[in-house]
């Protein structure tokens, strides 16, 4: 497998190489980390190209590699783009976060963007979106429409983006139905639908009744609606061909404002390293139409929950919350900082297992 | 941890789904170096099988024709294969990689139109009396038409192999592809039925992706399993069943590592991750101690006028 895309991505920044250069245009490069067409992560990135491509037309140039392995791939990858006179790299992986800085040291003219990444440098820009907040509307349709008390969550890799979704999504799970339990399945993989589809079928076979995934193919949703009565929630992209069941709802990457607004930075030259983690309420989650499969007061409910996370009256990490261990975290009223957030490595108290060190 | 949780009936029907994509692919492969021709495009051609077989089934409904066009996709890159090697005499080490790739964007080319769209369910097999009994039934007895088709396959690749002329030829082309010549085989149009056999093999398993174990289709869906057959044929020291022993071990383990998360067992995931690679290559290697039998020829290149 590794070999495969080493080969794909190698043979691709070959084709870059040989494209054609032309010095005004300002160009940007994409480093992908599954196909174009996964339906999920890095279709909702390549969406967010298209409108930049849309929105500055002939003065920009982008280019993508996709299926760029996490690891010394990228570097490659994202040198080759320097190379060829890329103003601007999105690197759009967690995973490659330590290559994007490696490389940013080499090319201090070019500007890099890593997203969900938490090192920045002077041309190092990081930004991510605060899917917890939907995943706090996942937990709550979850935890109200569960009849098995039993709800199957698909994790990718155990970073922080990750857990903060299995705890936000617990704990609004919990307050609805108090007897609802997680299983989570660590896949260890962003894409391989093959895999996905088997971790959804056993949670399922172990009494699932609701699905909640963090990787990026659709796999899921085809074993949900195969296996019948389980709900699921479209990730990163709105997944509306398994609507109106199993997937009752989504969460949204909108990626296109933020690449506009930073490709126009660079075209100002008011480009500069910034920090950015929006959310419900600027627009870069969204959450995806709820449909009829939910019972109408829980689609009110849920649609309640989501505007009082964009006005700020609810953060979906609010005390009293104790972490797994049972010591205090947060006290009554209190809610977590942006910086325990962004490096959260604990389950918060009620969710069983560990998480993989 | 709740070992309970764990449905041992489901497990072991689970398991059989996971191995068959893997099996049928390995099955094919074992052919083709058995006469003496190494694909690395096993990957290339399980994902053109796989989307070739589920445009075709969503096209016309039937998933029996959605089978047949996989193994007819997968033998027909496998002829770009056959010019390459057999015909152009090129290296077969980058050729196959060359069909990889070349599958990979070819797959994706074709599979445009087809992403979010839901096959015909494939039929399952309801075989009267076995498929009643109770725990073996449904453990067994209860798959649709191609799980059985793979098994038979490694029967008959197997006797094939053991029993007959023609098995004994392929093996003398993989050998000694010089002192087959000598004596009168055709050893390039046997090795062409090698390698479209192989492709097929490779395209059947690849659908079996696309329409039975996800079944959708995405771009990149076979993520691999095309090399882990390759080198399950290697660690299998080319003998069939030791093949399918290899897949089901590897299927088997995948899904039982999930399934041992989901209840929770206190062992560390990356060691239950890493699990199906390691002990399916630990049991084929011990198993093989009796010394490799990689055919002689190999990955040669035969050329008949030297």
């Amino acid at each position: 497998m590794k070999l495969t895309t080493l080969l794909a991505s190698a043979a691709m920044v070959l084709g870059l190489a040989s494209g054609a250069m032309a010095q005004d245009k300002t160009k940007i490069g994409f480093v992908y980390v599954g196909p174009v067409g996964d339906g999920g992560w890095t279709y909702e990135h390549d969406k967010g190209r298209q409108a930049v491509v849309a929105e500055f037309g002939d003065k920009v140039e982008t280019t993508y590699v996709e299926s760029v392995p996490e690891g010394p791939d990228a570097e490659r990858v994202m040198t080759q783009m320097a190379l060829n006179g890329a103003d601007l790299i999105f690197a759009t992986s967690f995973g490659y976060m330590d290559q994007t800085i490696n490389v940013a040291k080499k090319f201090p003219n070019v500007k890099f963007e890593h997203a969900t990444g938490y090192k920045t440098a002077p041309n190092v820009s990081v930004y991510s979106a605060r899917f917890y907040e939907g995943r706090a509307v996942q937990g709550h349709i979850a935890g109200s429409m569960t009849k098995s008390n039993v709800v199957g969550y698909i994790g990718s890799y155990p970073i922080p983006e990750v857990i903060r979704g299995i705890n936000s999504a617990y704990i609004h799970a919990k307050k609805v139905n108090p007897d609802v339990q997680f299983k989570i399945v660590w896949a260890y993989t962003w894409f391989d639908p093959a895999k996905e589809a088997d971790a959804a079928k056993v949670l399922i076979e172990q009494g699932a009744d609701v699905i909640l995934q963090h990787t990026d193919s659709t796999a899921p949703q085809a074993a949900a609606k195969a296996a019948g009565n389980v709900i699921t929630f479209g990730q990163a992209s709105d997944m509306s061909e398994y609507a109106p069941s199993p997937r009752v709802s989504s969460i949204i990457d909108n990626w296109a404002p933020y690449y506009i607004a930073r490709t126009k930075a660079v075209m100002d030259g008011t480009w500069e390293t910034v920090n950015t983690w929006d959310g419900i309420a600027e627009g870069m989650v969204g959450i995806g139409e709820i449909t009829d499969a939910v019972p109408a007061e829980v689609k009110a409910e849920a649609l309640a929950l989501k505007e009082a996370i964009a006005s700020g009256e609810h953060h979906p990490f609010t005390g009293p919350l104790n972490k797994q261990d049972g010591s205090a975290w947060l006290a009554e009223g209190e809610t977590a900082d942006d910086g325990t957030l962004a490096g959260m490595n604990f389950y918060v108290e009620g969710i069983e297992g560990d998480i993989p060190q | 941890m709740d070992l309970s949780a764990i449905n041992p009936v489901l497990l072991i029907a689970s398991l059989m789904v996971a191995a068959t994509p893997i099996l049928l692919a390995g099955i094919g492969e074992l052919v083709a170096e058995k006469s003496g021709v190494l694909n690395l495009g096993v990957e290339g051609m399980m994902i053109v099988g796989a989307i070739s077989g589920f445009a075709v089934a969503v096209e016309t409904g039937s998933p029996f024709l959605g089978f047949v066009a996989a193994a007819i996709g997968g033998a027909a890159l496998s002829l770009l294969f056959v010019l390459l090697t057999q015909v152009a005499l090129a290296n077969q080490v980058a050729s196959g990689l060359a069909l990889t790739l070349f599958g990979l964007g070819l797959s994706a080319l074709m599979g445009q139109n087809y992403v979010g769209i839901k096959p015909p369910p494939t039929g399952r097999l309801d075989i009267p009396l076995l498929g009643d009994i109770p725990v073996i039934g449904p453990m067994l007895f209860n798959h649709d038409i191609v799980l059985y088709l793979g098994i038979a396959l490694v029967a008959v690749v197997w006797a094939t192999l053991k029993f007959t002329r023609a098995g004994l030829i392929l093996r003398a082309v993989g050998e000694s592809h010089d002192a087959a010549h000598a004596l009168g085989y055709k050893v390039v149009r046997i090795r062409i039925l090698a390698i479209l056999f192989g492709g097929a093999c490779a395209g059947l398993g690849g659908a079996y992706i696309s329409l039975v174990r996800v079944p959708q289709w995405t771009e990149g869906m076979t993520a691999g399993v095309g090399w882990i057959a390759l080198a399950l044929v290697v660690f299998a020291s080319w003998k069939p069943w030791r093949v399918l022993l290899g897949a089901y071990l590897f299927g088997g383990i995948t899904v039982l590592q999930l399934n041992l998360q989901a209840a929770g067992v206190a062992i560390p995931v990356e060691y239950l991750a890493m699990s199906p690679y390691l002990i399916t290559i630990l049991v084929l290697v011990i198993l093989s101690k009796d010394k490799s039998n990689a055919p002689a020829s190999l990955g040669r290149t035969f050329h008949a006028s030297h």
